[in-house]
């Protein structure tokens, strides 16, 4: 079983390796291409999209991983992980994967006084009934695709999606004590 | 309507404060004082702005008093960018950090930078929904303000000097005091939180996990992509440059420049790169000019 990448260019990395830890799953930081070799599946941790989108195309990541992710590479994004995985961010112009079936908009609930905790249901199989989220300056999930299936809602809006090897959460199950997202994630890398 | 009964939110709770600061990590936050500014900024992948009237550099020169900025430069800079805006209050000044909130800054930043308004107590930090990042020069100052509340630490580093020796003393000094309190028996951890005049139970914490409640900055002096990596290096998780940037000759280069060499800060070669042909930097201030009056990072108590 090869190790589960978490990309480490810019925002939350740390709190996805603390997770995959606890799972006891092995899992290091990447940045650069060839590390990307040697992985099962890729996290794109939450931060600030257009950081990260301009790094990754500073870094001539952006075009190769969209391959690797297009020819099959595992993939899990929270937040604005979610977000560079969109096929479009609502009246941004910056860097995407263009990976997943949706559209976003960015910072939808608000400035940071409106970022929130609350239950949030999944509706996945072989995932528990519920779990914890942090949505901090979260994007919404605006339009999903036919392909993508919804994982968890709140308040009506998708807040998880998963279409084929790719994942995608608005909110940050790495900054909750709740496993479930990143375990169904390494069981998907693993097949 | 829906049918589902959802959950109802819980806001401003110290997981998401925390959490904001989380996502902040391995960038540049810029010190900004107009719209256009703030644009630059963002458009060289600054995670964040500080908007603030006058860059340290010209408080440094122009002395008076320095305090909040004018509500109406904060809301143009909250306008022309989508990355998190942070604006500064006075130490102790809880009714400037009251319109800070109102404003609906996204991090409020109670700095030494501006003119103390209080010689003797910090803001509340807990009584307020939007988070907040204070400065420390070591271990006690930075448990003092996470005792407060704040979400997020930054050393202070010298501000407005372009001389990065304070910041890496201070960073020296907080992460030198962690390293020593994990090697500490339970026993003397009562005296050293004495000595250090920090909360018991955040020493206990620290004593622990040989790291900072929260995130861990740094601030103050940084000018060049070689300064940002090295408070990288010396275990800062973000950094912040106030003067370094739009007081240099090519701000946009060197903005984009100073956050490529943090993304990059371990790798030699592309420091080099980062750092060929970007201009003059800000002159710069030797500290050891400076009496105690003139020192930004005396203030905080």
């Amino acid at each position: 079983m090869k190790p589960i990448g978490v990309l480490s260019l810019q925002g939350g990395y740390d709190p996805h390796l603390k997770m995959l830890a606890r799972l006891g799953v092995e899992a290091y930081k990447v940045s650069t291409l060839s590390e990307f070799d040697n992985i099962s599946g890729l996290i794109i941790p939450g931060g600030e999209s257009t950081t990260i989108g301009k790094l990754l195309v500073q870094h001539n990541l952006l075009e190769p991983l969209r391959e690797r992710i297009r020819s099959g590479l595992c993939v899990f994004g929270t937040c604005a992980g979610l977000i560079l995985l969109a096929h479009q961010a609502e009246g941004s112009v910056q860097p995407l994967f263009d990976v997943l079936d949706v559209d976003v908009k960015r910072n939808a609930y608000g400035r940071q006084s409106s970022s929130f905790e609350a239950i949030v249901k999944l509706v996945g199989e072989n995932l528990p009934p519920q779990m914890a989220g942090i949505f901090i300056r979260a994007p919404q999930i605006i339009r999903i695709g036919s392909e993508v299936k919804v994982l968890a809602s709140y308040e009506d809006f998708p807040v998880a999606v998963q279409q084929g090897r790719i994942m995608a959460a608005s909110f940050h199950p790495e900054l909750t004590q709740d496993t479930a997202l990143h375990e169904a994630f390494v069981k998907l890398a693993q097949s | 309507m829906s049918e589902t009964s959802w959950s109802s939110r819980q806001t401003a709770t110290w997981k998401t404060k925390v959490g904001l600061a989380e996502m902040l990590k391995g960038g540049v936050i810029m010190d900004v004082t107009n719209a256009s500014e703030a644009k630059i900024a963002e458009e060289a992948g600054a995670i964040a702005v500080m908007a603030l009237e006058r860059v340290p550099a010209d408080i440094r020169v122009q002395g008076g008093v320095a305090r909040m900025s004018d509500p109406k430069m904060i809301q143009e800079i909250q306008k022309s960018v989508s990355i998190p805006v942070m604006a500064k209050c006075r130490i102790g000044h809880f009714v400037e950090a009251q319109i800070l909130e109102a404003l609906d800054v996204d991090f409020i930043d109670e700095s030494e930078v501006l003119t103390p308004a209080d010689d003797e107590f910090h803001v509340d930090k807990h009584g307020f929904k939007v988070p907040f990042v204070c400065g420390c020069r070591d271990l006690g100052e930075a448990l003092r303000r996470i005792g407060e509340g704040a979400a997020l630490i930054r050393t202070k580093g010298e501000a407005g000097t372009g001389n990065v020796i304070e910041a890496v003393r201070h960073m020296r000094t907080l992460m030198g005091q962690i390293r020593q309190l994990t090697r500490t028996p339970r026993e003397e951890l009562m005296t050293f939180a004495k000595n250090l005049g920090a909360p018991y139970d955040l020493v206990v914490e620290v004593s622990q996990t040989g790291k900072l409640p929260v995130p861990n900055f740094s601030a103050g002096g940084v000018a060049t992509p070689a300064d940002a990596a090295l408070m990288m290096q010396l275990g800062a998780e973000t950094v912040f440059v106030g003067s370094g940037i739009f007081k240099s000759a090519d701000p946009k280069r060197r903005a984009k420049a100073i956050v490529e060499a943090v993304a990059s800060y371990k790798d030699a070669k592309k420091l080099a790169e980062i750092s060929y042909d970007l201009g003059e930097s800000i002159p710069g201030v030797d500290v050891r000019q400076l009496n105690d009056t003139q020192k930004l990072a005396l203030r905080g108590w």
